[in-house]
């Protein structure tokens, strides 16, 4: 394996190393799944455009003609999950530093929480917070309008926030008891310890996880079609519509939205895999 | 019976807790129904997954390159696009491209799988991505000196696969299996998108009718974290049961 100043294991060495692939990651991106999934796609749009009768545009053309709208609802699948991961990850760390309280009532509620948003199916929880809270609040005379995708956003943020509690218990466990028992022997009490001592330990150990959870976060974006909101799937649909909902056109367009986020969440997977390396060498 | 329905009614008249489902023959009926349809499709995919994972696995061991580069190329695929736009793709898309045939009963024209069908399929292909990947971390872990003993004791590769790796594997995977397979579970509810009449979409049809969303959300939710939980706990009774002595911290 390539050396790099990474495993130095300086802050900035660490970061270059995430923003830079390098070593590792630079057999990342494997060439030979991307042309399989290129095949599938060009295989189904060939039979669609085999099906194709007189007078009507051939798939290929229909994608290319709507692929700027399309493209335009993927990027807002990408910006709800963006969201939901911070809201998330927000909400999450604070519950899973709880999860490892020493008060037991504390950790039992915060272990409950936890383990009923991770349990409870995404697209039920998504269905909770779009159909549940209204769609307008007056707050102090102020009438704030909540869109749909903005309830989206939360119900996606519910499961993120379950996941990384988990995380971030696995990873505060994770490091020895040695550490907490010299930090209070050096007269650090407990939040200090929490914070100085034990979480930058943990951000190496997160981080795969949460870049796993990022990715399937990504992915279940797409639901939110379900309750309406305006995204890719969505967009989808209506270009169906609009094309005069022609059968042969189904298997092209959904083909095109599954190339989309392959070529967006599989190098996060390999790079979550390569970091995932990286980290069991060195840890 | 009558007492217990009638409970439900008052509940309704001073609350305003509307549970139509306990007094109400009809819904409770179509909720029955949707808790059946998920409890057997959480069944059908879990067994069908494991097979695709074991099929995989088996097949990564494979000594033709291209049949390797086969499977990686299924397990990126599955793994990294949305689980719904796939029960999309395979219903609407290939759905459409398979011949219709003659339905046994009325003789008329239907399409080769029902939605069902095809969900169970989709989801199956969908989990058993993951369950390869998980059941050949597991095999990697079984160590090379067992697999050479077994080989010098005249096993051949199918036997040793059968009889030697796979107990030893699949022990070490349960964590991870059961991880994964309580997240089919939870998955199978995206069947509500093509119209599958399983829980989610009965809760549906009920609130429709009643408007009592929030009650039947709820009921939902708690249906699901119950059957999660009790499969969970189900898997860890697994492991302890299947449990070698010698490996891992002991029990």
């Amino acid at each position: 394996m390539a050396r790099t100043h990474a495993e130095t294991g300086s802050p900035a060495g660490a970061a270059a190393f995430l923003l830079v692939p390098n070593g590792p990651l630079r057999a990342g991106i494997d060439a030979r799944a991307v042309i399989a999934v290129a095949l599938v796609f060009l295989a189904s749009t060939a039979v669609g455009a085999a099906t194709a009768t007189e007078g009507t545009r051939s798939a290929l053309e229909v994608i290319w003609t709507w692929s700027p709208l399309l493209l335009w609802g993927f990027l807002f699948n990408l910006f709800i999950s963006a969201a939901a991961m911070l809201i998330g990850t927000a909400a999450g760390v604070p519950l899973g530093v709880l999860q490892t309280s020493d008060l037991g009532p504390v950790r039992w509620l915060a272990w409950l929480v936890t383990q009923f948003f991770r349990n409870s199916p995404w697209l039920v929880l998504l269905f909770l917070c779009v159909f549940l809270i209204p769609y307008r609040f007056t707050v102090l005379g102020y009438t704030v309008l909540l869109p749909d995708w903005s309830k989206a956003i939360l119900g996606f943020a519910l499961p993120v926030m379950a996941n990384v509690s988990e995380i971030v218990r696995g990873a505060i466990q994770s490091v020895p008891t040695g550490q907490w028992e010299s930090s209070a022997s050096l007269g650090f009490n407990r939040r200090q310890t929490l914070a100085q001592i034990i979480l930058p330990q943990c951000y190496k150990r997160m981080l795969p996880p949460w870049m796993n959870l990022y990715s399937l976060i990504t992915m279940s974006t797409v639901n939110a079609s379900v309750v309406g909101v305006s995204e890719m799937i969505t967009l989808t649909n209506e270009v169906l519509a609009a094309e005069g909902s022609r059968p042969a056109l189904l298997a092209p367009l959904y083909g095109f939205a599954l190339v989309c986020f392959f070529l967006y969440c599989y190098p996060i997977a390999r790079w979550t895999q390569a970091l995932e390396r990286r980290f069991n060498v060195r840890g | 019976m009558e007492a217990f329905a009638d409970w439900f009614r008052w509940l309704y008249e001073v609350t305003g807790i509307n549970l139509t489902y306990f007094y109400d023959p009809f819904d409770r009926a179509r909720m029955l129904r949707g808790l059946l349809l998920t409890l057997w499709m959480a069944g059908v995919t879990i067994a069908l997954s494991i097979v695709v994972g074991l099929i995989g696995a088996w097949l990564q061991g494979s000594r033709f390159r291209w049949l390797r580069l086969a499977v990686d190329g299924f397990i990126s695929l599955f793994r990294n696009t949305p689980p719904l736009v796939q029960i999309y793709f395979f219903y609407f898309g290939l759905g459409y491209m398979l011949p219709r045939v003659p339905d046994v009963s009325s003789g008329q024209l239907e399409p080769l799988l029902s939605n069902v069908q095809w969900a169970i399929v989709s989801l199956s292909l969908f989990a058993g991505a993951f369950n390869i990947e998980i059941f050949r971390s597991g095999i990697e872990a079984v160590s090379r000196s067992t697999v050479e003993a077994a080989e010098s004791l005249g096993f051949s590769r199918w036997q040793t696969y059968r009889d030697v790796v796979l107990p030893l594997a699949i022990r070490t995977c349960l964590p991870a299996l059961s991880n994964n397979l309580v997240n089919l579970i939870k998955t199978t509810n995206l069947a509500y998108a093509i119209a599958v009449p399983e829980l989610m979409y009965a809760a549906k049809q009920i609130w429709a009718d009643t408007t009592n969303v929030p009650e039947m959300m709820i009921t939902v939710l708690v249906i699901y974290v119950a059957i999660a939980t009790l499969f969970a706990w189900g898997m860890t009774r697994l492991e302890r049961w299947l449990k070698v002595p010698g490996f891992g911290t002991g029990a």
